[in-house]
């Protein structure tokens, strides 16, 4: 299959960016990135730079891939990351227009990549149990229901990837944070300091610059591992909660 | 020469908490003014930074990636092992013992291995109370499934991704220890160097990947937890950037690299498909408690099969052969990976495969969804239900078991796995080998640690399955923190380093000199045209299956290779900026090595064993032949210099408390 791309590139921070076409010969079994390796070894060949644009594990659970193709973080299918993405999904001779996730607070670093550390520090602000090593009991001490352990590892499953806030027309980071809070909230071990890492948590979002949350719901659509906005009305009940009990 | 691998005396269930009791300790006080560097932040390294930054050290940890978070352990499906006995099944620390030392087909050290079984239990309740949402029962207990190798019921799991789950608790305990100023951590940086004053190391040398610039970091210990080197394979399960770097140039410094032959190929990967790929995907091991692993027993079958006039569920159940079960009743489908992986091996030589490459066999699932949808029928009070519902309910508890991995199988071939059976095929995917470490995890370098997939130490010539996952969260949370205070307790009187020193400027300049070498090589091909080419050779000559012949070939072919890379690579752009073919040229130059000593590895190793299977030592029904008398040995290599020969230092395998014996798994 014959494929036109139309690629952002942007040489650093601070260039101001812009689209270049290009062109690339694939077949349907490839992933999105194979292709994209397809792309960069012609470039190579005769010399040019090729795209930079980030992904790791290739198996859709680091996260580390991102990519807003055709108007869509991680592309058209859902519950797929970019890797995962097989270009069976695309038709000969189509054009593709791939682009870096645009948040403010997920400033491009060349091309394709973005810097996503503000996910990094908002963790860092509460995202855990304060537990040191070797101070646990044992593991089977407190029993925790089948279901809640499920909720809890449905919201864990998080790949911190930044879709949410790709497609999110406030580029809000409410769902990633939601997720984090859901899945230690809804464990008796996460309990002890749920107050305030929802109350740290969500003040470190709002320190980063990502936007406010207006119930669009796009997020949780583009989510490539389903996380549900559920997470979020528990997110908002934890904080409310906290803002008028907990100890400040 | 010998090495000593400085294991503690005494009887094998107390050395470890008689040691620990015994070694030289750190004060509180001393070790605020003692500086670590970590370099790595997968399960070792992020377990290690975060508790060596709870008991006040001052950590720097450093990673390649964006964030922690992404390192490849996050990759790790099946589960962790435990030796909890939970299950009431005849589980004790030294079956775990036994079992890893069995599996890794008696090339690993005792003493390692028991604490690591020891520790085990720890590795859990640790887990639990950072939040780690592992699969429960209804009663709220934690729940177990079998994994190869063993009689018991001790993997630990969440869903299919334990990795990940696992790899989040200590991010975020190290995330932790970052927000309290006991860690700083460096994303998106690599390094290029390890740095010694007068013997011990003392320091990295890092590079920026944002903007490319050189970084001295000291410390008064350097732990790597830099993981595998599978990616020389070029097509592996490993993540894209997994490399041999770290470890390599530390081997460049003196250290040494032991058994880096020890290859493991995971049974259940899906096949190779085109030329154009990029990685292999695995599919977990755990899928073997359910999947029965099969090939058509008649030729014209197979080859139906593979020229699309057949499938696999037109195959009749007479004319199929489930070869694991008929060769290895006692164990059946969940013998060890080695084995399994050499078993499919064998018959796809024969011309049984079913994949057009000819590399492939089917893992069925069809009986299990029989078996469980009967069973839930059944609970349900179902009086005679019909085959349709018996297959819903049936494909329903499958999905709730193996529900991602199905779903990542659909997305990669684009067929249902639920309806036709998936089609598998081994892959490289973890390395035994490592760099050489003693009791205490350091390796022969004074202050050099190496934890993880690193080193060597705890799998022998094959690792069992959910076994990675317990030996990096052991050397990080259980055991570095103590063994590392043997080194640093003779060091509270030495002051922190000067990065300007002598060491520290050479060790820069020598990173210096090799990136602007990759840039201003002048050549055509790209850095991972040569990565391709030498998987190639590594995968043809080193892979599943090895003779003498074979390697020596091999050997010369990649001495071959690496004199066109430094002749004609060519990597674009400068060393100044974001520039992932100048990461991907030094990555590549370390795998050309490795590759050579790999070959040099396997050669010099007559005998077959786990992971390592000569062709010239195998018994008449085709398994491996050890050779107990003249090989039981650790082969730590050393090659400062890449003009000479490499130097073979052994570590004699004393097996005190274990019989050696002929690994049956029949």
């Amino acid at each position: 299959m014959k494929l036109n791309l139309k690629i952002w590139r942007q040489k650093n921070a601070k260039d101001n960016g812009r689209f270049e076409n290009h062109q690339v010969v694939a077949n349907e079994h490839m992933s999105f990135l194979e292709m994209l390796d397809v792309l960069n070894e012609t470039l190579i060949s005769s010399q040019k730079e090729p795209v930079a644009f980030e992904h790791d594990c290739r198996e859709g659970i680091c996260g580390t891939c991102s990519l807003v193709i055709n108007g869509q973080p991680h592309g058209p299918q859902n519950g797929t990351t970019t890797c995962q993405l097989h270009m069976r999904h695309f038709k000969d001779g189509e054009t593709i227009v791939i682009e870096p996730y645009r948040a403010k607070a997920f400033p491009v670093m060349k091309d394709l990549v973005v810097d996503r550390s503000a996910f990094d520090r908002i963790i860092q602000a509460g995202g855990f149990v304060s537990v040191d090593a070797g101070q646990a009991q044992d593991g089977n001490a407190v029993p925790i229901g089948k279901e809640i352990a499920s909720k809890a590892f449905d919201a864990a499953a998080c790949i911190g990837c930044g879709a949410c806030v790709a497609a999110c027309p406030n580029a809000s980071a409410m769902l990633f944070v939601s997720a984090k809070v859901s899945h230690l909230a809804l464990l008796p071990q996460g309990q002890v300091e749920a107050k305030k890492r929802a109350q740290n948590m969500v003040h470190q979002m709002d320190e980063e610059g990502f936007g406010m949350c207006s119930n669009v719901t796009a997020c949780e659509a583009e989510c490539p591992k389903g996380i549900s906005v559920e997470n979020i009305a528990r997110l908002n009940r934890e904080y409310i909660g906290a803002s008028f009990t907990a100890n400040k | 020469m010998e090495l000593n691998g400085n294991v503690p005396s005494g009887p094998i269930a107390e050395k470890w908490t008689k040691y620990k009791s015994s070694m030289p300790l750190v004060s509180p006080d001393n070790k605020r003014r003692l500086d670590i560097i970590v370099v790595g932040s997968g399960l070792a390294g992020a377990a290690a930074a975060s508790s060596l930054g709870e008991l006040g050290y001052n950590v720097k940890c450093f990673t390649f990636h964006d964030s922690p978070r992404r390192a490849h352990s996050i990759a790790a499906q099946g589960g962790i092992n435990a030796a909890k006995n939970y299950k009431n099944d005849g589980d004790s620390v030294y079956r775990l013992f036994y079992d890893t030392i069995k599996g890794g087909d008696y090339r690993a050290r005792e003493a390692n291995v028991h604490r690591l079984a020891e520790v085990s239990v720890d590795i859990i309740d640790q887990c639990v109370a950072q939040g780690v949402p592992f699969a429960r029962e209804y009663g709220g207990m934690l729940d177990n499934r079998s994994f190869g190798g063993t009689q018991v019921q001790r993997t630990f799991y969440a869903r299919g991704q334990t990795g990940q789950q696992l790899l989040i608790g200590a991010y975020q305990s190290l995330s932790r220890q970052i927000s309290l100023g006991k860690v700083t951590m460096y994303n998106r940086h690599e390094m290029l160097d390890v740095v010694l004053v007068d013997g011990k190391a003392r320091g990295i040398i890092t590079r920026n990947l944002v903007n490319g610039k050189l970084e001295r970091h000291a410390a008064h210990a350097v732990v790597l937890a830099t993981g595998g080197y599978g990616n020389v394979f070029y097509l592996s399960t490993n993540a894209m950037m997994c490399n041999v770097t770290a470890a390599w140039r530390a081997v460049r410094r003196g250290a040494y690299m032991a058994n880096p032959c020890y290859t493991q190929i995971h049974p259940t990967c899906i096949p190779q498909y085109g030329d154009y790929q990029s990685k292999l995907t695995l599919m977990s091991e755990s899928l073997r408690n359910d999947g029965r692993v099969w090939v058509p027993k008649k030729m014209e079958d197979a080859k139906a099969i593979r020229e699309g006039k057949k499938k696999g569920v037109d195959i009749p159940e007479a004319d199929r052969d489930y070869y694991l079960e008929r060769r290895y009743p006692a164990f059946g489908n969940l013998v060890p990976r080695d084995i399994a992986s050499r078993a499919a091996k064998v018959v796809c030589d024969q011309g049984l495969g079913i994949v057009p490459t000819g590399l492939g066999v089917y893992l069925d699932f069809a009986d299990a969804i029989q078996k469980y949808g009967k069973s839930k029928a059944h609970s349900m009070n179902l009086e005679n239900p019909s085959a349709k519902q018996v297959w819903e309910l049936g494909q329903k508890v499958v999905e709730e078991k193996y529900g991602n991995l199905f779903e990542m199988y659909e997305k990669i071939t684009g067929e249902d796995p639920y309806t036709n059976p998936m089609k598998i095929y081994p892959a490289v995917h973890y390395t035994m080998g490592g760099l050489w470490v003693d009791y205490n995890l350091q390796t022969n370098i004074p202050g050099l640690f190496a934890l993880g997939e690193c080193n060597f130490s705890d799998h022998g010539a094959n690792r069992l399955g959910a076994s990675a996952l317990m030996q990096g969260l052991a050397d990080g949370y259980f055991v570095i923190p103590y063994t590392i205070g043997t080194f640093l307790a003779n060091e509270i009187r030495t002051p922190k380093f000067d990065t300007n020193s002598q060491a520290f400027v050479d060790a820069e300049n020598d990173v210096r000199s090799r990136l602007n070498g990759f840039i201003t090589n002048g050549g055509k091909q790209s850095a991972e045209s040569f990565h391709r080419r030498l998987g190639k050779i590594m995968w043809e000559y080193c892979g599943m299956a090895r003779n003498a012949e074979g390697l020596t070939k091999a050997r010369k072919m990649i001495q071959a290779l690496k004199e066109e890379f430094y002749a004609d690579l060519y990597v674009p752009g400068t060393a100044d900026e974001f520039n992932p073919e100048l990461e991907k040229a030094t990555r590549v130059a370390d795998f050309l090595e490795l590759g050579e000593l790999m070959c040099i590895d396997a050669l010099q190793r007559e005998e077959s064993c786990g992971g390592h299977f000569r062709e010239e030592h195998q018994t008449e029904e085709g398994e491996a032949l050890r050779d107990d008398v003249g090989m039981a040995y650790v082969s730590a290599w050393g090659w400062k210099d890449t003009s000479l020969e490499p130097e073979l230092n052994k570590e004699p395998l004393v097996y005190e408390n274990i019989k050696v014996a002929a690994r049956s798994y029949k």
